[in-house]
């Protein structure tokens, strides 16, 4: 393997990079981004950029600027084709260029309410373009900002937008915030914090129309029959996977590219990060993870299953099967959540320290007499310890006697 | 090897704690303690990898 290329120069692509140089490759490193600026990280773009009080140097990811990672770089060009018979990627500018190995990390794309987007002063919140957008219109006079979906991106907004002080209602049609992937119980937490913050939370209602004036949008109308005035929305109702690139590749494609247990997509193939699907043998689940974390850990596993094959082919590499704990955090006010494992809506909970009316506490969720998830609102020392049971097999009865 | 943390950046995540608990601990109070703060050589990959996984970036490992 003398020519690898990382398509998606964002944090599973890089950290993919550096872990093969770390790991001795020493051949031709090109990794393509769609982006023109340096790599950057994402998560202060809802909390840190909104506010106002960071700005985009303060973000850029480390990796970007390390000259001894010998990369060569095609930045502010698409990828927009993978030819695998002949070992290429197609570039938008239509150059084609050859690799032996391939990672895949082109992350995920934000969703949009059909036929809102040419809307002025309509935004969705994935890129650093976007958060710099919303935060220019924030900062010329916006006083009423509806929030479009309780989800991480939207919760955050929320908190960012009422940290400088302005009106926000935020919309999410189930019947929590946050309720996919922390269930009904937490999401009801989440709701209260937003709610003391003085956040117009209307919780089960959908959007009908995103209506706009001359000057842009003027009003959300809900499917309750309401009518909320804005000055600016924010839709945060997830992510689509980046795959349209390899449509016709010959990979399998379902919400994102398809691996084997070890993030083997095909020969010479590996994916990481909000792209990859694959069976996460710890939970027997074939799921697709969006946490920051998880593209460190991933991009950096799919590097050296990327290698163990050029140095073996033939081998399945049963032993490299990925198999972590996804773990989350978000910072929403003056309250940070975290969550190890993985939830679903019917999982038991129990609170194992602290309460939830001091907005400080642990809760478990156990499912099929084992621990799978644990929650914590400004506790962060329990999740890493519980996050490590997990992995190890933790009961649910051991831990509720513990 | 010297590990410095930049406590006005640190938000107590506890992500280094779960790499090498040896050398951070997030404690009861939600303040990280640095235990270790000139580990032995033994450390120096899981201390690398905590700068490296960091959600703050506040890690910085010198010498």
């Amino acid at each position: 393997m003398d020519r690898v290329v990382v398509v998606g120069a964002s944090l599973a692509g890089m950290r993919a990079a550096e872990t093969l140089r770390a790991e001795g490759f020493a051949g031709t490193l090109t990794v393509v981004g769609e982006e023109a600026g340096p790599p950057y990280d994402r998560p202060p773009l809802s909390k840190q950029v909104l506010t106002g009080q960071w700005d985009a140097d303060r973000i850029a990811l480390p990796s970007g600027a390390k000259p001894e990672l010998e990369l060569t770089w095609e930045r502010g060009v698409a990828a927009i084709g993978l030819d695998l018979a002949a070992g290429h990627v197609s570039l938008a500018d239509g150059r084609a260029v050859p690799f032996d190995g391939l990672v895949i990390a082109t992350g995920a794309a934000a969703r949009w309410i059909p036929g809102t987007r040419a809307i002025p002063g309509v935004f969705t919140l994935r890129t650093l373009d976007d958060a710099l957008a919303i935060r220019a219109a924030l900062g010329a006079g916006v006083q009423r900002v509806v929030v479009v979906g309780a989800g991480f991106i939207g919760a955050e907004v929320a908190a960012s937008c009422r940290a400088r002080g302005v009106a926000v209602t935020m919309v999410e049609p189930l019947p929590q915030p946050l309720s996919r992937v922390l269930g009904d119980v937490i999401g009801r937490v989440v709701a209260e914090v937003h709610v003391e913050h003085g956040v117009d939370l209307r919780l089960g209602v959908g959007v009908e129309a995103i209506e706009a004036g001359d000057h842009g949008v003027e009003r959300v109308r809900l499917s309750d029959g309401n009518v909320i005035a804005a000055d600016l929305v924010v839709v945060g109702i997830g992510v689509i996977p980046n795959t349209g690139w390899l449509e016709g590749s010959g990979l399998t494609l379902d919400d994102g590219v398809l691996c084997d247990e070890t993030t083997l997509a095909a020969p010479g193939v590996v994916a990481a990060g909000d792209v990859a699907r694959w069976p996460n043998p710890l939970f027997g689940e074939v799921m697709r993870v969006e946490h920051w974390e998880h593209a460190i850990d991933m991009g950096a596993h799919a590097a050296r299953r990327l290698l163990a094959w050029a140095a073996s082919p033939s081998d399945p590499a049963l032993d490299m099967a990925y198999g972590p704990v996804p773990w989350f955090w978000s910072d929403q006010y003056d309250r940070k959540l975290q969550l190890a494992g993985r939830v679903r809506p019917d999982d038991e909970l129990a609170v194992v320290a602290g309460s939830i009316e001091d907005r400080r506490f642990t809760a478990l969720y156990g499912r099929n007499g084992r621990v799978v998830g644990a929650f914590a609102m400004n506790m962060p020392a329990r999740v890493v310890k519980y996050r490590q049971a997990i992995a190890a097999g933790l009961t649910w009865d051991d831990a509720l006697q513990g | 090897m010297r590990v410095v943390v930049d406590f006005d950046l640190c938000e107590s995540n506890a992500v280094c704690m779960n790499i090498v608990p040896e050398v951070f601990e997030v404690r009861e109070d939600d303040f990280l303690y640095v235990l270790q703060e000139e580990p032995g050589e033994e450390f120096r990959a899981q201390v690398t990898e905590a700068v490296a996984r960091c959600p703050k970036q506040a890690i910085t490992l010198e010498g």
